[in-house]
């Protein structure tokens, strides 16, 4: 034992010990006190501001889809509804292996096994919680076959949803269009906060022009969500008994066509394995009562979701059925002009009611030898403004139109609306070309291109050249044929029904400028002459306007696509199909009262009278309710 | 030298004792400290069952360990406090070396090596929160306090040695609590209080170098405090979620599995280190200072073992397990609510896990057990 070692004084350390103690105490309490003072402050002082931080937190509001409208025909047969589909979806984070799951469904077919890099890119590019679509619209029978093989795929469900649904697919599908996902263009254009939870948008035709009306105003329900944004199902919904009622989504406006479904139908049919375009309109409304273009697509495929291949398919087509003919194709006219450019001649002087001329199967201009052919090479004979409708002379209207010029037939086939846009309520319309001097100056950028030839000005009577017109304003030009002048604005929707009430806004005709054209015995004679093409002894369409037991009026074109050298004569056999002329016809009926205008165009068809007339006979009749009388 | 063992013959005069509190006394139970710390465990399992989102399994789990770690102290307070002394060399040269077996062989787990495998795996930092105090307390015993520099400077390196082999674990959090455990008992030995505002001073060149030393992640954390809203979405997401669960609470809290931060997922780490923002949201002050004061005496009445122990090593033992509690709660309270970084530290006895709870039980224990050796000794 040490025994210099300092003495333990126990009573002195226990002191020194209990004086530490409470110095300890003290500083302890005083660190306490500092987490008390920061509980107060944050629980008592700042309590408001964390306490609406935590809501904020916690509930989200998230936008309820509304119902899109329906859209009908003007008897109120459906062309486009909602029905309920079951989609195909896969929750990311419920899977273990996502590439034997998908490798799985594309085993039993549910997918297509080409899409699955794709799909893997859009698995991976979102949250992980959030169901990603694997199919948009499953059969019936992929339905039942998922139903079976369920309890191998955990992660994947069948949801159902409400998708577009085109009862009559192909026949309408460019008249109503088609919706289609929103894609980032859409969004630029589109109200974000109104399609917040929306996943479609209308493409085409009526879906698109009227996208405003049957949309709709999407609701708002109030959500809680966890901090990834995960919603919280509904049994912790005590949470949301404090809050603002939810909104409820108010349903699209049902929209009601002037098109009438049968006529449409016909229309399609009679178009089938063509390529071509309808229209047919009530000249005294300017209501859309068909409106075909051949081929067509099954508009179901963009409402349901198709595969890359299926759209390639679709959009590299020869025959490019996703083009809308009718609205968007522009033909050259032909002869189907040759009424208008009468009346035209007639009101500046350029011809009168008995002037005769002599059609020798040609026509060549002073000074020069080119010789502008008829159709029919033998010639016509001596004949006068009638007859040379009737028969469809062109060597007349060749030599008319030298004293006519060029910039008259542009104001009178601008008087019918060729040309330029008919303003139908519907997007996308081309307006071709109705061509004049100025036209050509402002079309061309070199000097000797600007000029307009006396060549142009002939061929353009027959229309031929730079005139293109589209089927729509074939059709609006018909109409104002029949109606003797009296135009209006043509439009496909004839009234709306507000999703909610029920209650429905038609929609006014809208009467546009007059042709100026005033003389009703010009009128009396061009459409006389018009009568005749289909029922007089000479028509070039007499055949087609046989037996009908109402009086109709029309006139063939034929468009040359191919152009035949001189002296060469156009042999039907020996040019390939496509290089054949495009056949037009257009006519309206009856001829006292009409009800309906139609003009048809079939691409490549060779002839206006034999082709296209029978398909604007066959239309009339079913629309004046007339069942096969004579043939 | 007078070791006092004629004494313990001798009996204290008592008021006669009832049967339940002879047992307990034989058992070495002091019933307020356990009393005192079994409410706080209930409390706990109660904020635990709505932090774990009301998973019955989770919940179970941590009654169970819960139910171990009280036995561990039941056990531990059967040891004598002499038993314990003698033994102390031995258990903190045994913790040492499995430190540094840790760091040579340890099994990585979320970027630190802290565990070891020797049939069963544990952490030896957590034997060392014990052993640290204890070695400290059993060097001063025999050796008259205050301590001289040189005894000092033995003492602080049988600290800071165990310290710096937790600290390159990494883990920060453990080796701060083992580091204050020891310097606890330094200070309670008699510190020179002139030698404390003179280490006080050096703390600032001290904490530079730290800052030096320390990983990006704790860097990290310091500059999140001074500015959690500068990365809302990272670093700063904890304390400002946190902060809003425990703003949110307000004086009543949300009600029981009522608190959206928490059942939202909002507040990371709910079940662990930040259950005492859990507590703070549906709670409320009220709740969170019943939780506090249930500490205090937690820590009142350890102290007030540590002052009624008849020997040094008792004394500061007892002293620092009691304080190093205190600063435990200091420490996780503190963090939480944002007033200094964020250390990994839990809740004592209310967050989820095992490891610390049962050395956290086992101090318990050794205060017991120095409770009942007083109690044969004279005046």
């Amino acid at each position: 034992m040490d025994l210099l070692s300092p003495i333990k004084d126990h009573h002195s350390e226990r002191r020194l010990f209990i004086t530490r103690v409470i110095f300890s105490s003290i500083v302890a309490i005083t660190l306490l006190a500092f987490v008390v003072a920061r509980l107060v402050q944050l629980q008592i002082l700042d309590y408001e501001h964390f306490a609406e931080q935590s809501q904020g937190n916690r509930i989200r509001i998230e936008a309820v889809p509304p119902i899109r409208g329906l859209v009908f025909d003007r008897e109120g047969r459906v062309l486009a509804e909602n029905l309920p589909a079951y989609q195909l979806e896969l929750i990311p984070e419920q899977i273990h292996d996502i590439d034997d799951t998908l490798n799985r469904l594309a085993g039993l077919e549910l997918i297509e096994a080409d899409a699955i890099p794709q799909l893997k890119t859009l698995i991976a590019s979102g949250p992980r919680f959030k169901p990603v679509t694997l199919r948009l619209r499953m059969s019936e029978e992929e339905v039942a076959n998922f139903a079976i093989q369920r309890p191998r795929f955990p992660g994947v469900d069948l949801r159902p949803r409400l998708v577009r649904y085109y009862p009559h697919g192909p026949a309408v599908a460019h008249a109503v269009g088609y919706v289609g996902a929103l894609s980032e263009n859409d969004l630029q254009v589109l109200d974000i906060a109104r399609y917040a939870a929306t996943g479609q948008t209308g493409k085409t035709g009526v879906e698109q022009s009227f996208e405003n009306t049957l949309h709709g105003e999407p609701g708002y329900q109030h959500v809680v969500t966890d901090a990834r944004g995960r919603v919280i199902p509904a049994d912790t919904g005590e949470l949301l008994d404090s809050l603002p009622a939810d909104a409820h989504p108010t349903p699209g406006s049902n929209v009601y066509l002037s098109i009438d479904l049968d006529l449409q139908l016909l229309a399609q049919k009679a178009l089938e394995g063509r390529r071509g375009a309808i229209v047919a309109i009530d000249p005294w409304s300017g209501e859309v009562l068909a409106m075909v273009s051949a081929p067509s697509f099954d508009p179901n495929l963009f409402a349901a979701g198709m595969t890359t291949s299926q759209f390639a398919e679709l959009q590299d087509d020869l025959n490019r059925p996703l083009f809308n003919r009718a609205l968007r194709g522009t033909y050259p006219p032909g002869s189907t002009i040759k009424p208008m450019l009468s009346l035209a001649a007639l009101q500046v002087g350029a011809t009168n009611l008995t002037r005769k001329r002599v059609c020798i199967g040609y026509f060549m201009l002073p000074n020069s030898t080119h010789r502008y052919r008829d159709w029919r090479p033998e010639g016509h004979g001596e004949v006068d403004l009638h007859d040379a409708i009737e028969q469809s002379c062109d060597v007349y209207f060749y030599e008319l139109s030298v004293d006519l010029g060029i910039d008259n037939m542009h104001y009178y086939l601008d008087q019918f609306g060729l040309g330029k846009a008919t303003g139908v309520d519907v997007r996308g319309e081309r307006i071709g070309i109705n061509p004049s001097r100025d036209w050509k100056r402002s079309a061309f950028s070199n000097p000797d291109d600007q000029r307009w030839y006396h060549g142009e000005t002939v061929i353009a009577s027959i229309g031929q050249g730079y005139m293109l017109t589209s089927p729509l304003q074939l059709a609006n030009a018909t109409a104002a044929l029949a109606t003797r002048g009296t135009r209006f604005r043509p439009h496909l929707v004839a009234a709306s029904e507000d999703g909610l009430s029920g209650q429905r806004t038609l929609i006014r005709p809208e009467r546009i400028a007059d042709a100026d054209v005033d003389n009703e015995f010009y009128w009396d004679t061009v459409l006389g002459a018009m009568h005749d093409v289909m029922q007089g002894v000479r028509g070039t369409a007499r055949q087609v306007g046989l037996g009908a037991p109402y009086e109709m009026a029309g006139k063939s074109g034929t468009a040359q696509v191919f152009s035949v050298a001189q002296e060469e004569e156009y042999e039907e056999e020996e040019v390939e199909e496509r290089l054949r002329d495009h056949a037009l016809f257009i006519s309206f009926a009856p001829l006292d009262d009409p009800k309906i205008a139609v003009a048809v165009i079939v691409e490549n068809g060779s002839s206006g009278s034999r082709v296209a007339a029978p398909i604007a006979r066959a239309i009339m009749d079913e629309y004046l309710g007339v069942t096969d009388v004579a043939r | 030298m007078w070791q006092g063992e004629e004494h313990r013959l001798v009996t204290r005069k008592a008021a006669p004792l009832s049967d339940f509190a002879r047992l307990m006394r034989r058992l070495s139970i002091d019933g307020p400290l356990l009393g005192s710390v079994i409410l706080i465990c209930a409390f706990g399992l109660v904020i635990l069952y709505s932090a774990v989102g009301e998973s019955t399994r989770l919940t179970v789990n941590q009654f169970v360990r819960l139910g171990i770690a009280i036995v561990a102290m039941l056990l531990v307070a059967q040891i004598s406090p002499d038993f314990l002394r003698r033994w102390t060399p031995w258990a903190y040269v045994a913790g040492l070396i499995l430190l540094l077996l840790v760091l040579v062989t340890g099994e990585v787990g979320q970027g630190a090596r802290r565990w070891l495998n020797i049939g069963i795996r544990f952490q030896p930092s957590e034997m060392m929160k014990l052993a640290v105090p204890m070695a400290a307390a059993w060097y001063l015993h025999d050796r008259p306090i205050p301590p001289r520099a040189g005894q000092l400077l033995i003492i602080v390196a049988m600290i800071f040695v165990p310290t710096l082999l937790i600290a390159r674990q990494p883990d920060l959090g453990t080796a701060l609590l083992i580091a204050a455990s020891g310097i606890i008992v330094i200070v309670l030995a008699g510190l020179p209080v002139r030698l404390m505002i003179a280490l006080a001073v050096l703390a600032v060149p001290g904490a530079l170098v730290l800052w030096n030393y320390m990983q990006d992640y704790q860097k990290q954390r310091v500059l999140t405090l001074l500015n959690p809203d500068s990365d809302p979405l990272g670093a700063g997401y904890n304390i400002i979620q946190s902060k809003i669960a425990i703003g949110s609470g307000g004086l009543f809290g949300k009600g029981w599995t009522n608190g959206s931060q928490a059942q939202l997922e909002f507040l990371p780490e709910r079940d662990t280190d930040f259950i005492f923002a859990v507590m703070g949201e549906e709670f409320g002050l009220l709740g969170v200072l019943a939780l506090l004061v249930l500490y205090v005496f937690v820590i009142g009445r350890g102290l007030w073992i540590a002052t009624q122990a008849h020997d040094t090593y008792s004394r500061l033992l007892a002293g620092s397990i009691s304080l190093t509690f205190f600063v435990y709660v200091f420490v996780n309270t503190a963090m939480v609510s944002g007033l200094i970084p964020v250390v990994g530290v839990p809740l004592p006895l209310v967050s989820f896990g095992g490891t610390s709870m049962v050395t956290l039980m086992a101090g318990f224990g050794i205060l017991m057990s120095i409770h009942s050796d007083r109690k044969l000794l004279p005046h």
